[in-house]
């Protein structure tokens, strides 16, 4: 161990301050630091600090996404497959999903990476590592089918439009990843909805119908998937967020590890079924989405996903406590009405998470105006009682 | 009269190396020194010069803005240096100790039979005013203000932190005169905060209100007790006084004498011969620490807040702790994965060191991590007992925003109030320093 930290401390010699590389320094850095944890110690304020950085947090989110992500890749092979009439074995089918999805990993990260090193370098600071979830959420939210160039395309708009132009990571108002989706949906609509892209290689092959289930209700047609099918998530959909179950697990994690928010997700769920149960009351015709059992609705299309990955992002969602409730509440209930109501988009979890990412920051500031007005109403009592 | 204070949210830190509660008495040491930078927003001015001789008790040096308080020397002997810095600003003032201390004496004085006014004249003429702090901003009290309460927390619940019974043990008496002064510098009451589980002699102490504490850190500070007790509103000044330091107060009112005492709790993990020592304010480190590790931080304080002070430095005018932790120049591989190295502690649960609450700690003076943007919310939440949204406050600070630093809650709170939010946050702010910097804008604008 000693000599690897040798070697590196000599490879980043001509890195140092006063030298000539020193301007990537950043870049060296996050490299470094991905193996060691630097010898920096404490230079002002407490003495000592936790164990926790933002890597270690980073990390725990990528750990969570791991379920999600194994099982879409074994499920888009195994749509592909079966819907061709073919019975695969389980390594067949992820590897066929791999072969399409591994790529779009690799160009997610490889380009925003890249973007985020070169910001680092130009800005002078450390490289963060939020991108290391944005960059997996992005791919892991596309339809299979979609093109690798889209998929650059969209990470270069989610970084330097989403991101950056707002001062990077910390500063940005809406989800990094989501911005990337919701860039690819509008800018190429054909590639990102309709009931061909939702399983491999679907537009080549005739046989092949693959329409996801909220597709084929916004048809007023009959659903052929039962509900055991629909939480297990081997169903059509956008990569990794049709396993309601593996998404519960990841969520698990992120719960115990207190990573992700448990208000946000409990509270979105709570919304969304609400909604749900409104539309189920209401029962208006013609509509086959609005007669959608409620509990259906949870576990189909990227709602469990959004709520999960998406809506917990800390540095886009409501920063209070009761925000947090009233965000994820919001969102569950905007996401449900979206997908009910609107022809257009049968998924609304996207729109809504944006939509409450955009009112995030009015949520805080009506709770956090709470907090003042009391300590006014306190300093208002005592100069009453002193007059 | 007492009134229970308790807390639920912060942390309670538990670390190796705690004192054993035995007292002695440290070496005389050959140096004493009073920093001014131990009294944030004092600007020294001398009133001796080097060379001269000086009494236990005569005045130093008076602080310029507030001519009112002033710094006396803890011993007698000659002024020996005067060390200043950039642009002759004032370091230290060293002053070599005679053999024996010679007291100058201020006679005695009956606090409970004098006005406020004579009580007050004499608390601030004789430097004793340099005990007291001022909150709001944690600066030396103003001799004209008054305070609407003064609290003493006689229950320190930072990690390691030097036991009040062991401190106030063979002084109860003087305690109890120093109590009788601070009711004399109120109108409004004293409050004395104490351990709750502990059948502490401090309890029957009188002429205060008792607050009963129980909880984590930061449970036993000053603000909390404030926060649970007569909250800051605009405009208002609360002192507070730490319970060796009313001791002093009394026993200058009871015999005269202004004696420095001060009882060292030497602590850590790399601290060898860890007892209570009793020694004088700002003798030598070495004189009071004899023995420990090589690449350790000599911290005077409790290693959240304490002063990072050299082997060969000198005490803190405050602190009641001597702490020595181990240097955490080290590289860690891959250190950065979630569950490794559990032997650290983390308040998050993505290490499993939460499995074992009661494990003590070896800490070090390692980042474990780097600076980053603030990312996580909720967090310094979870060690905030104030009611207060720390991270909103701490972007106020930062913007250099008045009104919303006021809105927000800046008077309730001073720099300790956020140690716990320096040690927990996830993107290694420096929370402190923001909150200090933060005072200071609100010093200069709002006064």
């Amino acid at each position: 161990m000693n000599w690897i930290r040798k070697k590196i401390d000599k490879i980043k010699e001509p890195f140092e301050p006063g030298n000539k590389l020193e301007k990537y320094r950043p870049a060296v850095n996050a490299l470094d630091t991905f193996l060691f944890v630097p010898d920096h110690t404490t230079k002002k304020g407490a003495h000592i600090r936790d164990a926790v950085d933002l890597k270690r947090t980073m990390i725990t989110v990528v750990l969570a996404l791991i379920p999600a992500l194994i099982f879409g890749m074994w499920n888009a092979g195994y749509q592909h497959f079966t819907q061709l009439g073919e019975n695969p074995a389980f390594i067949e089918a992820f590897l066929h999903g791999a072969y399409k999805i591994v790529p779009m990993i690799i160009v997610s990260y490889g380009v925003g990476l890249g973007l985020e090193f070169a910001f680092a370098i130009m800005r002078g600071h450390e490289v963060n590592e939020g991108y290391l979830v944005t960059g997996l959420l992005i791919p892991m939210i596309m339809p299979v089918d979609i093109p690798l160039w889209m998929v650059a395309l969209s990470v270069i708009f989610a970084v330097l439009i989403g991101k950056e132009a707002f001062g990077g990571t910390g500063m940005n108002i809406l989800n990094p990843a989501l911005t990337a989706r919701a860039f690819a949906f509008f800018a190429y609509p054909t590639y990102m909805s309709g009931n061909k892209i939702w399983v491999s290689e679907a537009s080549n092959v005739d046989s092949i119908s693959g329409e996801t289930i909220l597709g084929t209700l916004a048809a007023n047609k009959e659903v052929e998937y039962n509900v055991a099918e629909m939480f297990t998530g081997v169903i059509p959909g956008s990569i990794s967020e049709t396993s309601t179950l593996c998404i519960l697990v990841g969520a698990l994690l992120l719960i115990l590890t207190k990573v992700g928010s448990w208000r946000i997700i409990v509270s979105g769920f709570i919304g969304a079924a609400l909604m749900g149960l409104i539309f189920n009351a209401l029962n208006i015709e013609g509509n086959g989405l609005t007669n959608f059992p409620w509990y259906q609705h949870l576990v189909v299309g990227g709602l469990a996903f959004g709520i999960v990955f998406m809506a917990t992002d800390p540095v886009s969602a409501s920063q209070t406590m009761k925000g947090k409730w009233i965000y994820g509440f919001l969102i569950g209930l905007f996401g449900i009405m979206i997908r009910v109501f609107n022809p257009a988009y049968p998924e609304g979890i996207m729109l809504a998470i944006l939509l409450l990412n955009v009112f995030a920051p009015t949520i805080d500031y009506y709770v956090i105006q709470g907090n003042i007005k009391n300590r006014q109403k306190r300093l208002k009592l005592k100069s009453v009682k002193s007059a | 009269m007492s009134k229970d204070v308790k807390v639920k949210k912060g942390l309670k830190l538990r670390l190796k190396g705690e004192a054993e509660k035995i007292l002695k008495d440290a070496p005389k040491s050959k140096t004493y020194a009073i920093r001014p930078s131990n009294f944030h927003s004092a600007v020294p001015k001398m009133v001796l010069k080097e060379g001269e001789k000086i009494k236990a008790g005569e005045e130093l040096f008076f602080s310029k803005y507030s001519e009112k308080t002033r710094f006396v020397s803890p011993v007698s002997g000659t002024l020996k240096e005067i060390v200043r810095g950039a642009k002759r600003k004032i370091l230290s003032v060293i002053v070599e100790s005679d053999d024996t201390i010679e007291y100058k004496d201020f006679g005695t004085m009956n606090p409970l039979k004098s006005s406020n006014e004579e009580v007050k004249e004499r608390v601030f003429s004789t430097g004793l005013g340099a005990f007291i702090k001022q909150r709001p901003y944690d600066i030396p009290a103003v001799a004209d203000d008054s305070p609407k309460a003064i609290y003493v927390s006689a229950f320190d619940t930072a990690p390691l932190a030097a036991s009040a019974e062991i401190i106030l043990k063979n002084k109860v008496e003087h305690f109890q005169a120093g109590i009788n002064v601070l009711t004399k510098l109120t109108e409004g009451k004293v409050y004395l905060g104490v351990d709750k589980h502990s059948a502490s002699f401090l309890k029957d102490i009188e002429n205060v209100e008792i607050l009963n504490i129980s909880g984590p850190h930061p449970a036993g500070n000053v603000g909390t007790l404030v926060h649970e007790t007569e909250p800051m509103n605009r405009g208002e000044r609360v002192w507070s006084v730490n319970p060796e330091d009313v001791a002093i107060i009394g026993e200058q009112f009871s015999t005269g004498k202004y004696n420095a005492e001060r009882t060292v709790a030497v602590c850590g993990s790399s601290a060898n011969e860890k007892y209570y020592y009793k020694t004088i304010i700002g003798a030598e480190v070495k004189s009071v620490l004899k023995d420990f590790e090589d690449n350790s931080r000599i911290i005077s304080g409790n290693v959240l807040t304490g002063e990072k002070i050299p082997a060969d430095g000198y005490l803190n005018f405050f602190a009641n702790e001597l702490t020595v932790i181990p240097e955490g120049n080290e590289y860690r591989m891959f250190g950065w994965l979630p569950f490794k190295d559990n032997d650290i502690h983390s308040m998050s649960k993505t290490s499993l060191s939460w499995m074992f609450p009661n494990k003590k700690y070896e800490v070090n003076t390692n980042l474990n991590g780097e600076e980053r943007a603030l990312v996580v919310t909720g967090e310094m939440e979870e060690v905030m007992p104030l009611d207060i949204f720390p991270m909103q406050l701490i972007k106020a600070c930062l913007a250099g925003d008045v009104e919303k630093m006021e809105n927000l809650g800046i008077y309730e709170v001073i720099p300790e109030d956020f140690a716990l939010i320096d040690y927990t946050n996830t993107s290694k702010i420096e929370a402190q320093e923001i909150i200090r910097n933060g005072l200071d804008i609100m010093i200069t604008e709002v006064g």
